[in-house]
């Protein structure tokens, strides 16, 4: 068959039951990208012959004598299409891996097709920007150039920190040339599939591999028998012990529907496939849990029997993975009775899917020297690492893990979900192998945001003022505790210190089930239990006839007061580094005021809602990050961090610190990221630490090599160190120009490596500070349909100095958008275990059409912890949005949602009942 | 994605091609054969190089090609194509309304076909939802060499399920001249804006002034209710409630897709009074 691809004529012959898409990865065309593989997302968007087509259902077969265009060729050579150009200049994107689709289907648009465009771009999914960027770039580019007047946000490609400085990759992701995992695939790699267990809980009796292993061109079955017996935890901190060992990497017995059970490697992914079909596994069938507060009931099965606190599993014989039980200040019951105001409820949240555009893959192989090698989508290279050699019996040096840039993560990548399989395959086979999920694996075999039940009481004086605060709380891990106990602790933290109350009693589980198993995910825990405790507050706002705003400033933590009131030795190491909630709160309530003149459909019911959120800029328990800068001779510099780029744009700001402590351009900064190679350690792209872990030491780092720099040259010039200055030349002194070359050549040994003169900066986490989100809103709702209309939404954020203006209102609109889709459109359904919609025409991940613009408002704070003044802005824009919209329905329909999300059947529920609202979910 | 089960890939140009082996499976657009792995499918039949024009304009009204794809479709409707669209017929304007009801993008309209859309007979195809209201006929060619026709309404008997048998093709859609005469309407709701179609109510009302009312999508299988004249709110609200088969799936509830049809029905209702006196 012969076609035309990019201008370039491509001869090949597609398998019988091959698609567009492979097809044209297998040629090199991997401008082509992997999100659904359905016909549901639009990254694999190409032109044929003049039509966009979704490339992953189109027939290869059918492609004889066809014109194709990738976002690679929808201009000539390395220029770009305006629309990709506008893309770059607008921030369109932040991962980047929807990007390429998004392109091709954008550029098919014109002029005529704007007051279309949620229509026109429904089929292009982006999980990270909220849409606003990419609905400005195309308008842009179908409106043709506009001349811009300069302003301060103007965006630039290269500057210090405070600049909207355009990632460095930019052009070539908008073309789809930026290689993410799987797209520099390696030479001769096998293909792994999975078979999943068919039932919640049974144990594993035997296994038959003969008739897959017959299947030609089959290499290896794999199973529990190959399979180290050491356990583990999927999810990754920087101390393994934070995390329960309970998991193996392929195990006897099985706790959740679509668990690993084998893995077949094979030539092809079709003997792979015809294999998987044919392994015959034997189970005993055990009786299973899939409700948490059963799963903790005397009688109940029993998940993991032999896990006992040493394995961090607090209570086995119940299924209690974590547990706390602890009050502060006195009796709660007695307070709360005391209390002249009370109000209770009990919320609900449901399972969601992180819906990063790239899914889990890793490709693996051992290089000359015998040394595993893993290319991973992975927001934790190290740890991964770390525990591959743990689990595998390897010494850490024989183990290298790096990352490519990720398509995604939001915290589901904060886990080993396809790293230690193909590295049993590696192993066990010597050659490479490739482990690429498929989109369903990724809702039944990845992890999901862990639900909870949160109950919440408080207590006020007639004032508003809280005398006390109740809370239990109950989460589903699923099946195994993989960041069960951090989600849980850190789920009651930041979301009721947030508040001052004499007396606070807290009582928390999280429980196994047999339901697929939960993980991090954006917020960790805080969202969840947010939705209770900002609802209720909402309710005591009611319940007082006080304004919402008004009880938050009563009642929120001020900028002197200790975080933990009493002797609590909990979180000693975290600090009000700077404090702008006061103006958070005075910022979003004066937008709401002000409105934005978007009126209601007519006979529909309007509400306004609000909420607020605290997080700790860095996770407790340490989080490290060791960076090394070197000059070369040639005046360029290697800047090597760990951390991953996914999307949180920390690779931008890493380049613009360098390039402010540094004085140089990025043309003359080389980043090398998120290699075990590149560094010694870094605990890894989680928490939101980009900026003030990563970026830290980073600073530290480039900081001493300029202090060095001004040294070598007032040492060779016999000048003040002080009256030095960094050039493109050199360093200058008083006494004339040091080259870079003969700082390096002055520098002792033990400050050179292969590169030059180099130095390095660490930093440890050792003290956290504080970042603040209030988010409002203004809704429309729809009795008789139970439609929710988001008029006005508005966040105010506390990140202390602004980095980089344009990426932060990115990851703000983002969480916003991501936010927007729990709480109104996104639930992972599970019935006796079963993922019922594990696709993405099932599963509403937000289209054009369901965000609303947010708008942005900064306080005007500098931190004393974070460099340069900064604070962490990933996750915490997510928090507050869900209990802000819960609030606005409530006030609305004058009947509170209990159960997120809020969808249109459970609104028009709500709608429909005349009596007093209850305080528990309908359902 | 890859269907790594299928080993054999064949195109039909004649009528007798159409005759499938073991394992072999006839594929229109394959938009939606591609979408999923098929473990019992081992062969492909493309039934795009048959030949069959995409719209065809009798006396006796409209036929769409079963290979006839959406996008085309949608084409014909705006008067694009070389088959003009004959005077005087008003639904054919309901036919971008219908395609805006599928999930899927339009980028997929240039790939899936209406025949597909039928064939596949999911409760949220939006090609039934217009085809049911028009007494769109399916004709359906029989491995005798012969044809049956059956309306679409009742060719579609639960989620995905129809009345087709081993080694029927579905050939095309009929739709009688009157039907494309009358002012059609088309209401859809989802869990999201645009998301796939909980409920669909589609209605049309006759130069007779008789009217037709079908409910797809928050059913099973559709549910076509016949009026001489306008019905009125009550009356309408009352008969929409009537099936048995609202259903609970992802995407919506069983009361909430039988409330919402009422509500819908309204709407189109109010849109077929309103043609009436403009």
């Amino acid at each position: 068959m012969r076609l035309t691809v990019d201008g370039t004529d491509l001869e090949g012959d597609p398998t019988p039951g091959q698609c567009l898409r492979t097809f044209l990865r297998e040629h090199g065309h991997t401008e082509v990208k992997k999100g659904c593989d359905a016909g549901d997302c639009g990254a694999c968007a190409v032109i044929v012959d003049g039509e966009p087509v979704h490339s992953c259902i189109v027939p290869a077969q059918r492609m004889d004598g066809a014109v194709v265009t990738t976002a690679g060729g929808l201009a000539p050579g390395d220029e770009l299409h305006p629309v990709q150009e506008q893309l770059v200049e607008h921030f369109g994107f932040q991962c980047g891996f929807c990007t390429p689709g998004m392109a091709v289907t954008a550029s098919t648009l014109t002029e005529a097709d704007l007051p279309e465009l949620d229509r026109r771009m429904k089929g292009s999914l982006c999980r990270c920007t909220g849409y606003r960027p990419i609905r400005e770039a195309i308008t842009a580019a179908v409106m043709g150039p506009v001349r811009e007047t300069g302003s301060a946000s103007r965006p630039v490609v290269s500057g210090g920190i405070g600049a909207s400085v355009i990632p460095e990759p930019a052009r070539r992701i908008v073309q789809g040339r930026e290689p993410y995992t799987l797209d520099e695939p390696v030479t001769g790699s096998l293909v792994l599939r999975v078979v999943g267990s068919p039932h919640a809980h049974a144990r594993i009796v035997s296994i038959d591999t003969d008739a897959a292993r017959a299947v030609p061109g089959v290499v290896a079955v794999l199973t529990h028998e190959d399979a180290p017996a050491t356990r583990f935890s999927t999810a990754r901190h920087e101390h393994r012990t934070d995390d329960p060992d309970d998991t193996r990497v392929l195990d006897d017995t099985v706790r959740f529907i679509g668990q690993r059970v084998a893995a077949v490697v094979a030539e092809t992914a079709a003997a792979a496939d015809a294999a998987a079909r044919l392994v015959q596994v034997e189970y005993d069938i055990l009786p299973a849990v899939f409700d948490p507060e059963q799963a903790r009931t005397p009688g109940a099965p029993v998940l993991h029997p032999g896990r006992t606190p040493e394995d961090r599993v607090a209570d086995a014989s119940r299924n209690v993975v974590a547990a706390l039980h602890e009050g502060h200040g006195g009796d709660i019951d007695a307070a709360l009775a005391a209390s002249p105001v009370t109000v209770t409820g009990t919320w609900q949240t449901s399972r969601v899917t992180h819906a990063q555009l790239e899914t889990h893959g890793a490709v693996g192989w051992l290089d000359d020297d015998g040394r595993l090698v893993i290319r991973s989508s992975t927001q934790v290279p190290f740890l991964a690492r770390d525990e591959l050699a743990h689990v595998f019996d390897l010494p850490r040096e024989n183990v290298r893990v790096f990352a490519a840039r990720v398509g995604g993560g939001f915290g589901g990548k904060q886990e080993i979900f396809t790293e230690d399989l193909v590295a049993l395959a590696v192993l066990r086979t010597g050659r490479p192998v490739t482990y690429e999920f498929n989109r369903t694996e990724q809702f039944t075999r990845a992890s999901l945001r862990h639900p909870m039940r949160v109950s919440v009481t408080l207590g006020a004086d007639a004032d508003g003022t809280l005398t006390a605060m109740k809370l239990d709380v109950l989460s589903d891990t699923g099946a195994y505790g993989n960041h069960a106990i951090g989600v849980m602790f850190h789920g009651v933290a930041e979301s009721t210190t947030v508040y001052r109350t004499p007396v606070r009693h807290i009582d928390a589980e999280a429980v196994y089930t047999n339901n697929v198993p939960s993980g991090a995910f954006r917020g960790y825990g805080l969202g969840q239990v947010m939705l209770g405790v900002e609802s209720a507050m909402d309710m005591l706002a009611q319940k007082l006839d006080l304004d919402p705003f008004e009880l938050r400033r009563r009642n929120i933590v001020r900028a002197d007061d200790p975080l933990h009131p009493d002797e609590d030795p909990y979180e000693r190491d975290l600090i009000i580094g700077s404090y702008g909630l006061d103006q958070c709160l005075d910022l979003a309530q004066d937008a709401l005021r002000r409105g934005n003149g978007v009126a209601a459909p007519q006979g529909w019911a309007v509400g306004e809602g609000m909420a607020v959120a605290m997080i700790a800029t860095i996770a407790p328990n340490g989080h490290v990050s060791r960076s090394k800068v070197a000059l070369r001779p040639d005046g360029t510099f290697v800047v090597r961090a760990g951390t991953a780029e996914f999307g949180n744009g920390t690779t931008t700001v890493l380049r613009q610190i360098a390039a402010s402590v540094l004085e140089a351009p990025f043309e003359r900064l080389h980043l090398w990221t998120a290699d075990t190679d590149a560094v010694e350690h870094d605990t890894g792209a989680f928490a939101s630490t980009g900026i003030t872990v990563a970026g830290k030491a980073l600073a530290a780092a480039c900081q001493s090599l300029r202090t060095r720099m001004l040294q070598l040259a007032a040492a060779q010039t016999g000048t003040d160190p002080d009256a030095g200055l960094l050039t493109d030349a050199g360093v200058a002194t008083p006494a004339g120009v040091v080259s870079f070359a003969s700082l390096v050549a002055a520098a002792d040994p033990a400050e050179r490596d292969e590169n030059g003169l180099f130095a390095t900066g660490d930093e440890e986490g050792r003290l956290r500070s504080v970042s603040f989100n209030v988010h409002a809103v203004r809704v429309a709702v729809e009795p008789a349909t139970g439609v929710v209309r988001i008029l006005q939404s508005v966040q105010s954020a506390d990140a202390g100095t602004v980095m980089n203006p344009a990426q932060l209102r990115g990851q703000i609109e983002g969480g916003v958008a991501q936010a927007v889709g729990s709480s109104l459109y996104e639930e992972v359904l599970v019935e006796d275990g079963a993922v019922l919609n594990p696709v993405f025409r099932v599963y509403r991940v937000p289209q054009f059409a369901d965000v609303p613009e947010t708008e942005v408002y900064l306080a005007d704070t500098s931190d004393t912890v974070g460099p340069f003044g900064a604070k962490s802005m990933s996750e915490s824009p997510y928090n507050p949005v869900a209990p802000a919209i819960g609030n606005a329905i409530a006030r609305a329909l004058g009947r509170r949602p209990f159960h997120q999300p809020f969808t249109r059947q459970r609104v028009w529920r709500l709608a429909q009942h005349p009596e007093p609202a209850p305080t528990r979910p309908a359902e | 994605m890859d269907i790594t089960s299928v080993t054999s890939y064949r195109f039909a140009s004649t009528r007798d091609d159409l005759a499938l082996g073991p394992g072999e499976k006839i594929l229109a657009g394959g938009t939606w054969l591609m979408s999923e792995p098929q473990p019992d499918v081992t062969g492909f039949v493309d039934i795009t190089r048959m030949g069959w024009p995409e719209v065809e304009i009798t006396d006796a009204g409209l036929r769409i090609a079963a290979t006839c794809t959406i996008a085309r479709f949608v084409a014909w409707s705006r008067d694009e194509l070389d088959t003009p669209v004959p005077d005087g017929w008003h639904a054919a304007g309901a036919i971008p309304d219908a395609a805006h009801a599928l999930l899927m993008s339009f980028k997929v309209w240039n790939t899936a076909t209406v025949g597909g859309n039928v064939c596949q007979s999911f409760t949220a195809a939006a090609m039934v939802s217009l085809l049911a209201a028009l007494d769109g006929e399916a004709v359906i060619w029989t491995p005798d060499g012969g044809e049956r026709r059956q309306p679409v309404a009742e060719f579609i008997t639960g989620q995905a399920k129809n009345t087709l048998r081993p080694g029927e093709v579905l050939r095309a859609l009929d739709v009688p001249a009157a039907a494309m005469r009358a002012r059609v309407s088309l209401h859809k709701m989802a869990l999201a804006e645009l998301g796939r179609s909980g409920i669909v109510v589609s209605g049309r009302r006759d130069e007779d002034g008789s009217t037709v009312i079908a409910v797809t999508a928050s059913t099973l299988a559709p549910h076509v209710f016949r009026y001489p004249g306008l019905p009125d709110d009550a009356q309408l609200r009352a008969d929409v409630a009537t099936p048995t088969d609202f259903f609970t799936d992802a995407l919506g509830e069983a009361d909430w897709r039988r409330a919402v049809t009422a509500v819908l029905a309204e709407r189109v209702l109010a849109d077929l009074a309103m043609e009436v006196t403009a």
